[in-house]
């Protein structure tokens, strides 16, 4: 077996991560996906877009936001000393921001003129057309029609910010059927659009950009904790529905061995439950091939796409970004998963204890510091990406909880 | 450029003698597509064995996929019926296998997307469908980049591989795409996806003669013909015109508000086709 000397040189120049990632799209794509990486390999290199990049996370989105010690959490379970990296601070409520500055202003340096996205919980759609109303660019959101029924408040946002919503009535109409039909749509726009694809997922280098751009998170925990405790932290968690938020929180310290790393994926009824109550597609699913890229899928036999549930729309994806699939089978990176109750039960516990309403799926993340922090030493430093704002999801969990509002 | 780009490397199979047949009739041929097994087994035998009669000079057959995303609606809903129908990769080589009892000439190309051939196994599925009587592929999401997954395997196997080529394959692109490429060039007309619109037929002749110019390959053309004339114009240049969301779109005409078959909708369709070939027959007339 050969151990990597660095688990960060990935993907290769196919795009692969060990066996996963790859470009499995219909050749209509193929000459516009080579454009995006050559146009990408010259913009990382390219001072002034680095600069423009940080002048708007700073001045636009709010960065750096804090690492926040959450002491009455930590009082109340008792163990680890536990940090919130505050994602749910950047403009627009989650880190789903920091990936459409950078891809927004790469599509401006390729010359295109129209924006398009999918969206599951509505977070990756707002983040979209909000940089389309400060880059004044037409945009389209593909997004299914029953997550539009569960995220209105997103879906209102997203039309206030300009935005055209198209919903999906195809397949199961949830986040799968949104990215199929944004592939569709670029397919058939091929010369002036750029696809903002909002998860670490899809074709190279589609997972490598959405890393990078979210490696800022990374970044700034490591100086951050730094300054805090004059150390690096021991372990980081953060929930993975395609895994942007984990990727970008665990990828620049993938080489300190001493840090331990939990993805963690919606458990939804329970893994156990059967095939179609829950959306862990490393946990619950096998290896194949969709929105091109070979990844952990959750399928059936016949190699049919299945459709996850969960109680967190961002979340219920049936794939997951293809670097984690790798870093998975390397076991640099531990995948748990947690259930609809505890990610319930997490979310509840966050506002009453810390005062902040987290995002559903930030919860399930929460929900495994629940788990763990318990049983770690006082002077164990652990980080939740706190990956998202609850405000779009109150409704949701009212009714889960059994109130009408 | 070099001489085996333009050679097929599988040059005795069934694909190349109907094209060398049809070459020595002086007409392009009609290439139709259907999903397997829709809305169920029966119907999809039905079709599949009622086509080379109706005037389909080969036959594409769908693959059902819960998420082809590179195909419009009606080909979308024909597979999620065939899935509901119980279609599967090996019940599809069944269909397959039933047809080869009755035509040992016309010639199957399987179309559809990568994963259910993975999950089934590279090396297993080649055997089986070359065992059933396939005899080409056409996987949508599997550009050059990928040629070890399947096209390789395939080629080695003796079963074809048909590329497709797009209005984005530029002539940088071009060579690269008709390597590995067995059987015949599909050209899809558009950028876009399947039963949408159609392409200008001067677009149509530009490309087709700029294929030519790169291979000896016979070349097919589709994506958004609807009509026998539609057809006609196409089967004026291409070597052969392919009709997959038409028909679909005539057999989902012919079910019932629950999904069935109303009666005579297999008669009605391969009614279509007739016409359809009629168009491609009497182009060059």
């Amino acid at each position: 077996m050969t151990i990597p000397n660095s688990y960060r040189s990935g993907p290769d120049e196919r795009g692969h991560f060990g066996v996963y990632g790859g470009r499995f799209v219909a050749e209509t794509l193929m000459p516009l996906i080579l454009d995006v990486e050559k146009a990408y390999r010259e913009a990382r290199a390219d001072p002034a877009f680095e600069g423009e990049m940080r002048q708007q996370l700073k001045q636009y989105v709010g960065r750096p936001n804090p690492l926040y010690y959450a002491e009455r959490l930590t009082q109340h379970l008792g163990g680890a000393k536990i940090y919130f990296k505050r994602e749910e601070l950047n403009h627009t409520g989650a880190h789903k921001i920091n990936n459409c500055i950078g891809q927004i202003l790469l599509a401006r340096r390729m010359g295109k003129t129209r924006i398009i996205a999918e969206t599951g919980a509505g977070q990756h759609g707002v983040a979209t057309a909000t940089v389309c109303a400060l880059y004044d660019m037409p945009c389209v959101i593909y997004m299914g029609e029953t997550d539009i029924a569960r995220q209105a408040p997103n879906v209102f946002r997203m039309k206030l910010l300009g935005a055209e919503v198209r919903a999906v009535t195809s397949g199961a109409k949830t986040l799968k059927d949104a990215m199929n039909e944004a592939l569709r749509d670029w397919v058939t726009n091929v010369a002036d659009t750029f696809y903002i694809i909002g998860t670490a997922a899809g074709p190279h280098p589609y997972p490598t950009i959405v890393r990078d751009f979210q490696s800022i998170i990374g970044d700034e925990v490591r100086s951050q904790m730094q300054e805090l405790e004059g150390r690096l932290p021991d372990s980081l968690i953060a929930c993975v529905g395609g895994g942007s938020n984990a990727i970008g929180l665990f990828h620049p310290f993938l080489d300190e061995p001493t840090v331990k790393m939990v993805g963690v994926e919606a458990a939804g009824r329970g893994i156990d439950k059967g095939p179609l109550d829950h959306a862990a597609s490393i946990n619950g699913g096998r290896p194949g091939v969709l929105h091109g890229n070979r990844t952990y899928l959750l399928q059936d036999e016949d190699g049919q796409i299945l459709e996850g549930h969960s109680i967190s729309a961002g979340l219920d994806y049936p794939g997951v970004g293809p670097e984690h699939s790798w870093l998975h089978d390397s076991g640099r990176v531990e995948y748990s998963a947690a259930t609809d109750a505890e990610a319930l039960e997490a979310f509840q516990l966050c506002a009453r204890t810390e005062g902040i309403i987290p995002a559903l799926e930030s919860a399930h993340g929460l929900a495994e510091v629940i788990k763990r922090a318990p049983t770690l030493p006082k002077d164990h430093l652990m980080v939740l990406c706190l990956s998202g704002r609850g405000d779009k999801d109150i409704f949701s969990v009212a009714q889960h909880l059994g109130v009408s509002l | 450029m070099s001489a085996d780009l333009s050679a097929d490397p599988i040059s005795d199979g069934r694909i190349a003698r109907r094209f060398a047949s049809l070459k020595a009739e002086g007409r392009a041929g009609l290439i139709t597509f259907i999903t397997a097994g829709d809305p169920d087994a029966a119907t999809g035998q039905a079709l599949l064995d009622g086509l080379p009669a109706a005037g389909a000079d080969l036959i594409e057959l769908g693959m059902p996929f819960t998420d082809p995303m590179a195909d419009g609606p009606a080909i979308q809903a024909s597979s999620l019926r065939a899935l509901a129908g119980g279609m599967s990769v090996r019940r599809t080589l069944e269909l397959v296998r039933g047809f080869r009892t009755k035509d040992a000439d016309t010639p199957i190309i399987l179309m559809g997307y990568y994963n259910p051939i993975d999950s089934y196994g590279v090396d297993r599925f080649l055997a089986d469908a070359k065992a059933a009587g396939v005899d080409g592929l056409i996987v949508v999401d599997l550009p050059p980049e990928e040629d070890d997954e399947l096209c390789i395997p395939a080629l080695k196997a003796g079963v074809s591989f048909v590329r497709l080529t797009t209005p984005t394959t530029d002539d940088q692109r071009l060579p690269a795409v008709l390597t590995n490429n067995s059987g015949f060039i599909y050209y899809v007309s558009i950028a876009g996806i399947t039963g949408t619109a159609s392409a200008a037929n001067t677009a149509v002749d530009a490309a087709v003669a700029r294929l030519k110019r790169h291979t000896a390959l016979p070349v097919a053309v589709g994506f958004g013909i609807k009509t026998p004339a539609q057809a006609a114009e196409v089967a004026r240049v291409a070597d052969a015109a392919v009709v997959g969301s038409a028909i679909v779109t005539r057999l989902a005409d012919g079910l019932d508000a629950g999904g069935k078959v109303r009666p005579g909708t297999v008669e009605d369709v391969l009614g279509f086709v007739r016409e359809l070939a009629g168009g491609v027959r009497g182009a060059r007339g």
